[in-house]
């Protein structure tokens, strides 16, 4: 198959969008799903060009995700959409019991994810997605860093057999990888090397903890950036491999600090004597703002915030 | 009280306990009163219970609804159901205006053994713990259910409890003293330390028992708050013993085990092996304990999780307790 | 209570309400509900995206309840005989959010800072920022169910107070709607009164193209609901079909409001770009122009 991953744009809904459309054209397995907000989660172009594998589910997210379990039954590859909260949250219990325990293959994007939603608030804001969807047994977690890992991530989540769920943010993200790059379901990926400190990241966060080290070089401190887009199954080996020898290791990501990458990266580490901190969103619903920037900011998911946390590590060293 | 009984049973008694002395009690139900024990409370207050059909988003909105007019409004069903198809409702109705709603959901875990893995709820700790808000409990024995129940009716704002099927045998004296937030200590030892869970703890102290026949003294926690969980006992855990095991009738990812590894990781790292369900559905079974044993979750894989740690050659945790810690 | 200056000039008629007194005149409430849809454009503003289509579709609903209606008092939010409104289609929390102001739950002035971090008025209602606001909303279909349990707890204490629900039609997709019909209808709950802002439009376009609904009447009429089914934007015929509800027993009242989606504001009338729309510089202006000569017109000549 044919998979353009080059994109113009640097929005990960709209480079999900020109994926998804990609893959439609190129396996008529495909079919689209969407509860309402087709043209916020870019399903619409499924719907624009191949109208008879599109299906308008309406605001009904279970029902959505029901539909989707037996188009799988019937030999479709089905993507269903909404924001991340609604989707994981509100068809839960379809995605675990229809989908999840007869390890159906359903892809679930979850669009708008974190904080990302900026105006609407809390109720629009999913700070415990990947918590969710990281209990589920059989379910695989994608969270990608930018836009060319977008694309990745639609024809690998098209490849693996099994339910996915893809987490995306809503605007735009800076390119941190190129179209060339690797991309394995499963494996972290080191962005850039250091020697004192390991900073676990995902999504948004990635270019958040790149940036960060470079601040901390500023400061003679060494630390490297893993870009971690599969949350589950976490690639526990690759984690452990890339904390040997650390004098300590952060996670950031926009979501919870309980549940998330961090929960999984202390999960992996569980066994070792590596002091960790969790760099996220301390166990509290979101808010509007004015911008995606401002909350990030509120939330403490910023460069300088990872610098601090590195710098507290290191000086606290996780013994107490 | 020395027999075993369910503690959805106790669940119930303390129910119309709660009612007999608050009017503002009220209680919901979807459509499984019988099995949650919510019938006892129908029967005393008729007037104050609602089944809601199999309809648990919207009995947990309506519960919503009450608490936002002045009641405490406890809220019932399977652990799955509770959790799963209610689980934004429990999260944006519930959590998110911190309403005054109790949810106890019954036949949790493995527990719930002959329906099989649609209703056998193990991930329901992960989720309630990943929202804000939320006191998150998982009491291990009759005796502490009922104190667990009368707590979070006197405690404001959103809870969720979860409890078994199958008769739970009495731990605790009826004075023992419980606290949201405070792990019970129900066996000394420091070579390591046990911290369960719900049906859990019975298994850990089957273990401990057995471990020290020979020579391994492992201290038992009970763990009944899993959210806000026990930093202190945690921490103390980890600086004055070799290593600790968690064990709960749940996934090994996100509940109590997560929780753990969280506060220790940042805190203080210490070896933790986790027993539970290893992030697979189970199966139906004719008997629990054959899939606690099926899915290695039973006391025998405390027992090989507690060699595991006691064995490993790695150096010790410096120890920051001055007391004399045992050796095997 | 106090008159707060609107940054815009807009003579403000009853903004001090008697808490005794209710509005009864259509044309007064008439023109409460243009003063609203002025709040409401004001508070998208230029360049920033607002549910604005759905604010404005209600808003003859929302002032009538607000102005007329419902018994409540913002000197006493707490107080237990106060009626409740939740507003289930919570994305049009502009209008609720000025009919708050204009009621003096909080100062005009906030509408200002709507969204912003940390403000009282966050993108969808929130009772523990906002006062006045009964219910946490913003996820589409919970809302009736939270009435059901706000109506029981009325009946259960003996309470006269009332419960009001305002609902979408796009938002009817959801199950649990139809669980709580259900449960209402059964439970025999005569204080619960619903409205169905039927617009007609849902986010991605029309009700009848993304997922037709059906005969709404007949379905709650099956459902066991009083239907009254109205021009939503005949404020006498929303009045008479409030008091029709509160005259009813033994079953909910559902409310079947016609209306249109972004009524008031030419360019967003029946266009199902303005859900979540962003106005320019020119529709802001001409949105204004709109909305006072409306308000001119019904000025009280006395």
């Amino acid at each position: 198959m044919n998979r353009i991953i080059t994109t113009k744009s640097h929005n990960p809904r709209v480079a999900y969008g020109e994926a998804l459309l990609d893959l439609a054209a190129q396996n008529p397995k495909v079919v689209a799903l969407d509860a309402d907000l087709c043209k916020s989660t870019m399903s619409f172009l499924v719907e624009a060009k191949y109208p008879e594998r599109f299906f308008e589910m309406g605001i009904a997210e279970q029902n959505m995700a029901a539909t989707a379990a037996g188009l799988a039954l019937g030999g479709k590859i089905p993507f269903i959409h909404s924001f991340a909260v609604f989707v994981c949250g509100r068809a839960y219990d379809q995605i675990r019991q229809a989908i999840c325990t007869a390890r159906l293959n359903v892809k679930i994007v979850g669009s708008s994810a974190g904080l990302s939603d900026f105006g609407d608030g809390a109720t629009h804001q999913s700070v415990e997605d990947v918590a969710l969807m990281r209990v589920l047994p059989r379910m695989t977690v994608l969270s990608p860093c930018d836009a060319f890992e977008v694309k990745k991530a639609v024809w690998a989540m098209a490849e693996l057999e099994g339910p996915v769920y893809l987490r995306l943010s809503r605007n735009d993200m800076p390119p941190l990888t190129q179209a060339e790059t690797p991309f394995e379901v499963g494996k972290i990926q080191q962005m850039r090397a250091g020697t004192t400190l390991a900073i676990f990241a995902t999504g948004t966060m990635v270019a958040i903890a790149l940036e960060a080290a470079r601040k901390l070089e500023e400061l003679d401190l060494s630390a490297k950036v893993i870009n971690v887009a599969t949350l589950k199954p976490l690639d526990e080996a690759g984690v452990r491999r890339e904390s040997k020898g650390m004098q300590g290791v952060l996670t950031v990501e926009e979501h919870s600090v309980i549940g998330g990458l961090g929960s999984a990266v202390l999960e992996a580490l569980a066994s070792s004597r590596i002091p960790v901190q969790r760099v996220g969103i301390q166990d509290k619903f979101g808010m509007s703002a004015m911008s995606h920037g401002e909350l990030l900011e509120y939330f403490g998911l910023t460069p300088g915030r990872v610098v601090a946390a590195a710098q507290s590590l290191l000086r606290d060293g996780g013994a107490s | 009280m020395t027999e075993a009984v369910p503690n959805r049973v106790i669940y119930g008694r303390t129910l119309v306990e709660l009612g007999q002395g608050n009017p503002r009690i009220v209680v919901l139900d979807a459509d499984v009163p019988k099995s949650t024990n919510t019938s006892q409370f129908r029967e005393a207050f008729p007037d104050r219970f609602f089944n809601c059909g199999v309809a648990e988003q919207n009995m947990i909105c309506i519960a919503a609804g009450f608490a936002a007019s002045g009641k405490i409004a406890f809220a019932s069903t399977f652990a799955v159901f509770a959790s799963m198809r209610a689980c934004e409702q429990v999260r944006t109705s519930v959590a998110y205006p911190r309403l005054n709603v109790k949810i106890v959901a019954t036949n949790a875990g493995l527990d719930n053994a002959g329906d099989g893995v649609t209703h056998q709820g193990i991930e329901d700790l992960a989720i309630m713990r990943s929202i804000p808000n939320l006191t998150v409990l998982s009491p291990s024995d009759p005796v502490t259910t009922r104190k667990a129940v009368l707590a979070i009716a006197q405690r404001e704002g959103p809870a969720y409890m979860r409890l078994g099927r199958n008769p739970s045998p009495v731990l605790y004296e009826e004075n023992v003293e419980f606290e949201i937030g405070k792990m019970i200590p129900l066996r000394n030892g420091d070579d390591l330390a046990i911290i369960a869970t719900g049906n859990m703890v019975h298994q850990a102290l089957i273990a401990a028992d057995s471990l020290a026949g020979q020579g391994i003294q492992a201290r038992v926690l009970d763990c009944h708050t899993i959210k806000p969980v026990d930093k202190a006992a945690i921490l103390d855990a980890a600086r004055t013993t070799r290593g600790i095991i968690t064990a709960e009738d749940h996934n090994v990812v996100g509940g109590l085990g997560g929780a753990v590894c969280e506060v220790l990781s940042e805190l203080c790292p210490a070896r933790v092996k986790r027993v539970g369900l290893k992030d697979c559905f189970a199966t139906s079974a004719r008997d629990y304990r054959e899939l606690l044993a099926h899915f290695q979750m039973d006391a025998a894989a405390i027992q090989a999780a507690a060699y595991e740690l006691c064995g490993s050659k790695s150096a010790h945790i410096p120890s920051r307790s001055s007391a004399r810690r045992s050796t095997p | 209570m106090r008159l707060e200056e609107c940054p815009h000039p807009v003579p403000l008629i009853g903004a001090a309400l008697d808490p005794m007194k209710t509005e009864t005149n259509p044309r007064h409430l008439q023109r409460k509900a243009c003063l609203l849809r002025r709040h409401i454009i004001r508070m998208v503003g230029v360049g920033k995206t607002g549910h604005i289509g759905g604010s404005c579709s209600c808003a003859d609903i929302v002032a009538a309840l607000y102005f007329s209606v419902m018994n409540i008092d913002p000197a006493q939010p707490d107080d237990p005989a106060r009626d409740r409104f939740i507003l289930s289609k919570g994305h049009a929390a502009l209008v609720l959010y000025a009919a708050l102001a204009e009621r003096g739950f909080f100062p005009i002035g906030e509408l200002d800072r709507v969204k912003q971090a940390g403000a009282m008025l966050q993108g969808h209602p929130d009772r523990l920022r906002t006062p006045g606001v009964e219910a946490n909303t913003g996820s589409l279909g919970q809302g009736l169910s939270l009435a059901n349990g706000m109506a029981l707890a009325a009946k259960l204490d003996a309470s006269n107070h009332r419960v009001y629900v305002i609902l979408g039609d796009g938002e009817i997709n959801e199950g649990q709607v139809w669980e709580a019909a259900m449960f209402g209808a059964f439970h025999g709950l005569d204080n619960l009164t619903a409205t169905l802002d039927r617009n007609g439009l849902q986010a991605m376009g029309p009700t009848k193209t993304r997922l037709d609904t059906g005969p709404l009447r007949d379905k709650w009429l099956a459902f066991g609901w009083h239907v009254v089914e109205i021009d939503g934007h005949d404020m006498a015929q929303i009045l008479d079909a409030f008091a029709q509800a509160k005259a009813h027993h033994g079953s909910p009242t559902l409310i079947l409001a016609n209306t249109v989606k972004g009524k008031g504001l030419s360019f967003a009338e029946n266009n199902p770009g303005f859900h979540n729309g962003m106005m320019t510089q020119e529709q802001y202006d001409l949105a204004g122009r709109e909305l006072d000569a409306a308000l001119a017109a019904l000025d009280d000549p006395t």
